[in-house]
């Protein structure tokens, strides 16, 4: 078979791996949740069941809803299950590496919450325009941070490409490096804002003083708001992805590798999928939301944190050259 | 040796850290911890110099580092804010964003200016330098930026911090001077426990904004 043949193979299957176990990572965060309030919980499926059921149930739109409205959800779902497919989860060197950059993935990302924010102005309720307005707040402050983490990682590998800067760091020695600690922090806390989780938005109430994410998605129904949703589980395992990838890159297969290498690769990532999602959940059960106006604080810490990872990156850098 | 560096890298890059973080708390005892978060992370730092360049007397400088300022100023600053009544929140002049933008601005220059006056120094010293000149300016701007007292103060002990680890990359300085230093700092401390008091006592707060208040008076007079 031809490499290029095995590639493309390869990335089809991970494009497919992401979509069909995102909504299992966040069943995973919420029965964790539960279990720590010592209430039950609903089965780690119960994403799969709610997208179903969903789909399944007839969509209502707002008599003034335009074509935007109806078609942003399908947009926002591609264009964020591209971004999720590009990150490197099971092996590296597949068809669309040269792709996998990511500033392109904070471009994809971004373009999948313009088309959110617009939309949720679409049909012309409060409630969207005060979800859009709060995000695009979120989004100016956690967009700086990501790119400088971003930069962080660029300048330590080389390169910006995802797969390329996982086998730099599989190959490095393991060392303490303060700059990817301080990067860590900062991306960890960009995740948090970007997918809407506890300090900064709680997507399981729909209590109007600390709306963000559902502010937007209130006028959905039907498959639209499936679209949505899925989009949502597609963003937090794509995220996740992106720090195992960048920090924890280790058991990563090459797509040429053997049955086992990919044994190895899937095994790993799924650990490391479901060690984030516990700790998520963890994390979120121990903390309290913040309020809205608190959030520039939070996200400010985010970019200090990420400055001072390029600053001493290049410190070390210019010092032992 | 790359290990070592990495580790006094580290080291040091916390205690850049911790700087940023007395900035940007807003709870005096939160201001309080942090300082002494910055002290232990100091006293580490010394010593692992003193293991890796093998000169015993560094330990002491760690030691003293630990036990004066990562116990006893913290301790005794505790009880003076216990004492003055003054647990809230402590403001500073402009918001925490525009401090942090400031602290930033200076930590890339002193990175910038340390890196181009010291070409042909071995790493340690360029590190610390670099890493010290930075903690030192964000002592500066904590005292600039900060209205109460005691905040002031930590200020002006983490200025200290940064001056040690400057002097303990740059192939260290006479354990003499070291000892006197540290407690000329102990002593400076005692100095401004009794201002402290003696401004509480005449304004009822230790926001030095009211002693701008007497300048005015006295000028007008």
């Amino acid at each position: 078979m031809p490499a290029t043949v095995q590639s493309f193979i390869a990335q089809g299957a991970q494009m497919f791996f992401v979509l069909a176990i995102a909504p299992a990572v966040t069943g995973i965060t919420r029965k964790v949740k539960a279990r720590l309030m010592r209430r039950r919980g609903p089965s780690i499926f119960q994403p799969y069941r709610d997208l179903l059921k969903l789909v399944r149930k007839e969509s209502v739109l707002a008599p003034n809803a335009t074509w935007f409205f109806r078609s942003a959800p399908y947009m926002i779902f591609a264009f964020t299950w591209v971004a999720a497919a590009l990150v490197p989860t099971l092996a590296s060197g597949l068809m669309f590496n040269w792709a996998a950059d990511v500033v392109a993935l904070v471009a994809l990302i971004g373009a999948a919450r313009a088309l959110l924010a617009l939309a949720a102005m679409d049909a012309g309720t409060a409630f969207g325009g005060i979800g859009s307005s709060r995000e695009m707040m979120i989004a100016s402050l956690a967009e700086p941070a990501s790119l400088l983490v971003a930069l962080t990682i660029a300048f330590a590998a080389g390169t910006t490409r995802l797969p390329e800067v996982a086998q730099f760091l599989i190959s490095q020695p393991i060392e303490i490096r303060v700059s990817f600690a301080l990067a860590f922090v900062a991306l960890v806390i960009v995740a948090m804002a970007e997918n809407a989780r506890i300090p900064v938005d709680n997507p399981a109430t729909h209590l109007e003083l600390t709306m963000v994410h559902e502010a937007m998605v209130l006028e959905y129904s039907g498959r639209h708001l499936a679209m949505i949703e899925a989009a949502g589980h597609l963003k937090l395992t794509l995220y996740i992805s992106l720090i195992i990838c960048l920090f924890l890159p280790f058991g990563m297969a090459p797509f040429d590798g053997s049955a086992a290498a990919w044994a190895i690769g899937i095994g790993t990532y799924l650990a490391k999928l479901v060690l984030a999602a516990v700790a998520l959940g963890v994390w979120e059960v121990s903390i309290a939301k913040m309020r809205v106006f608190r959030m520039s604080e939070f996200l400010g810490g985010a970019f200090i944190f990420a400055f001072l990872a390029i600053l001493l990156e290049f410190l070390s850098r210019e010092v032992q050259r | 040796m790359t290990n070592a560096y990495d580790i006094a890298h580290f080291l040091a890059g916390m205690m850049l850290v911790c700087s940023f973080t007395l900035l940007y708390q807003d709870r005096i005892l939160a201001v309080l911890n942090t300082f002494a978060v910055q002290a232990i992370m100091l006293s580490l730092a010394v010593a692992w110099q003193g293991y890796v360049r093998n000169a015993p007397d560094l330990f002491i400088t760690a030691a003293m580092a630990f036990g004066l300022k990562g116990i006893i100023i913290p301790v005794a600053l505790n009880r003076m804010v216990e004492k003055l009544g003054i647990k809230r929140d402590v403001d500073q002049v402009v918001n925490v964003g525009v401090a942090m933008f400031l602290g930033l601005g200076l930590t890339s220059l002193a990175l910038l200016l340390v890196l181009k006056v010291t070409p042909g120094a071995a790493s340690f010293t360029r590190e610390g330098l670099a890493l010290a000149l930075a903690i030192i300016l964000l002592g500066f701007l904590q005292m600039i930026l900060r209205r109460n007292a005691v905040t002031q103060i930590v200020g002006f002990m983490s200025i200290e911090n940064g001056l040690i680890l400057a002097a303990t990359g740059a192939r260290g300085m006479p354990l003499v001077v070291e000892v006197s230093v540290a407690f000329s700092v102990l002593i400076a401390l005692f100095v401004f426990a009794v201002f402290l008091f003696r401004i509480r006592e005449r304004f009822d707060s230790v926001d030095v904004e009211s002693l701008d208040k007497v300048r005015a008076a006295r000028a007008h007079r």
